[in-house]
């Protein structure tokens, strides 16, 4: 047994660039610190920085002119997350099924992924900036930004899962003389519902984060909230924001199983 | 090798419902997978092409009903040309001729009684089919061929619950729910086991009768061929080399469809 052992050629393949590669990280890591002066005294003192700063923020303050305040900024968060999920995935349908290099031809695809491509190129909080210059200070830029976005991410995941298809299901409706929508609604759409879900809601969760910040640059909701306090020290509040807006988060996750439960 | 006279197919003179002519199809150029077949098909039983693997037997099945596009060669259905089709036409034409798949396409995520309501999906717009408001006529019918495949109790489960058996059953339903005037069947056995593959067989005669439709239908399994088609087509190498009843299908023709004859002992 022994012998054969011996004769045979090692079952693995020592992988030399991908050493090399990971041995180049290693080190290019370590320069980049050095530059940016990441240095452990550094960190110690921010430690400490870090601790009386929690410390300003605790206990959270809840008088009530500031929940209100709370309140509303915080609503309309939930409304700019809303509206701009529900518009980004209305058109994501039929935007990722024209990107599905699988079902449309080259002339239509072309432009759709670009058109997605654009969506993704920039944060949310540039887009954000672009639409209160564009449409001035308020809600809207927000929704518009945030729908910008949903069809960046949603668009983009629901063509590519339209692309992983078994193609033997349209084949079948094809042959059974059907037209083009009910090829799509049959043979495509039963195939990849449960994903598109899966995307939505959680674009509808990435939303939902997103509408607390796109307000700090003026675009509406619980940022501008949020900003106003930290520039004003008011370290408690901003306690009280961000305990309310873990708690949408944490509603807002529950909700999304319960839908994807829904969807199996 | 000699080639062997092909014994006649049809009383001369009778205008068969479905004709290949000169049928050829590439899928890369210079690379025929079927050289000029021409085959007047039997108007009314089960006919079995059969023959060796890459042969062209799948490639012709879907040529008839344009899965897949012609080189050349014309494909004549009650006296018209299928290949000059365009869109609207080729669906109707399609929904004329049923198809059953060696894996089934169903589609996995629905259930049987879509499945086989899909095979209305020619005729019914397209809001009413995802409102799934399908004429009454068709419900029952889809209830009816359920019964006849002894699938009424599975109606409400997902396709992608049942055995293979069951869904080649689903799969036939949902073509005989077209009331096609052919159907097509591409390996309808190949997925099964003997037992079922004998099953299946037996229900696409009973189709093949009770509607009075003709069955044409690829098979890799000789001696099932033997026994269920009225009418057998051997094919190599992309040519007819047999065309004629069971009982004329020779060991010389087997040897020439597949080559060898160790296999044949």
């Amino acid at each position: 047994m022994n012998e054969t052992a011996q004769s045979r050629p090692p079952a693995f393949q020592p992988n030399w660039p991908a050493r090399i590669a990971w041995l180049v990280l290693a080190v290019y890591a370590v320069y980049a610190a050095s530059i940016l002066d990441v240095t452990w005294e550094r960190f110690v003192t921010g430690i400490d920085h870090g601790i009386k700063f929690i410390g300003r923020m605790i206990p959270p303050d809840t008088e009530a002119s500031k929940m209100q305040l709370l309140a509303k900024g915080l609503w309309e968060s939930i409304e700019i997350a809303i509206i701009a999920s529900a518009l980004g995935i209305v058109l994501s349908l039929p935007i990722g099924l024209l990107a599905a290099r699988n079902l449309m031809p080259a002339w239509v695809t072309w432009p759709m992924r670009l058109f997605i491509a654009l969506c993704r190129s920039f944060h949310q909080v540039i887009v954000a900036i672009l639409f209160v210059k564009a449409v001035g200070f308020g809600a809207l830029a927000g929704i518009l930004a945030l729908t910008v976005a949903s069809i960046g991410f949603v668009a983009k995941l629901f063509a590519e899962a339209i692309e992983e298809i078994s193609l033997k299901q349209v084949e079948a409706i094809r042959a059974t003389g059907a037209p083009f929508m009910n090829v799509i609604t049959y043979g495509v759409m039963p195939q990849v519902l449960t994903r598109f879900v899966g995307f939505a809601t959680y674009q509808v969760d990435s939303n939902l984060r997103n509408s607390t910040m796109v307000g700090i640059v003026g675009a509406g909701g619980i940022g501008g909230t949020m900003f106003a306090a930290f520039q004003k020290f008011d370290y408690d509040f901003l306690l009280t924001i961000l305990l309310a807006i873990i708690a949408v988060i944490m509603v807002s996750e529950a909700l999304q199983n319960w839908i994807k439960r829904l969807y199996q | 090798m000699t080639a062997m006279p092909l014994p006649a197919s049809l009383p001369p003179g009778a205008a068969a419902a479905i004709e290949v002519r000169g049928l050829s199809k590439e899928y890369r150029r210079g690379v025929p997978v079927l050289r000029d077949v021409s085959i007047a098909f039997p108007d009314r039983g089960i006919t079995a092409v059969i023959g060796p693997s890459g042969t062209g037997k799948s490639t012709l099945i879907r040529c008839i009903n344009r899965l897949v596009e012609p080189t050349a060669g014309e494909i004549l259905f009650h006296g018209r040309d299928i290949t000059q089709l365009r869109r609207r036409e080729l669906r109707e034409m399609r929904r004329r001729i049923g198809m059953v798949f060696q894996e089934y396409n169903l589609v996995e995520r629905l259930s049987v009684m879509e499945n086989v309501l899909s095979g209305r999906l020619g005729y019914v717009t397209p809001l009413k089919a995802w409102l799934r408001k399908y004429p009454q006529a068709d419900i029952n019918a889809a209830f009816d061929l359920l019964d006849t495949v002894g699938l009424t109790a599975h109606a409400n489960q997902r396709a992608d619950a049942l055995s293979g058996g069951q869904r080649q059953r689903v799969g036939i339903a949902r073509a005989v729910m077209q009331q096609p005037e052919l159907l097509l069947a591409d390996e309808p056995t190949s997925s099964l086991d003997p037992k079922t593959s004998v099953e299946i067989m037996e229900l696409l005669v009973s189709i093949a009768e009770s509607r009075n439709i003709p069955v044409i239908l690829n098979i890799h399994n000789v001696p099932l061929a033997r026994r269920f088609a009225g009418h057998i087509i051997g094919m190599s190498g992309g040519k007819v080399v047999y065309n004629g009843p069971p009982e004329g299908l020779s060991d010389d023709y087997l040897k020439q469809i597949y080559g060898g004859e160790d296999w044949l002992e």
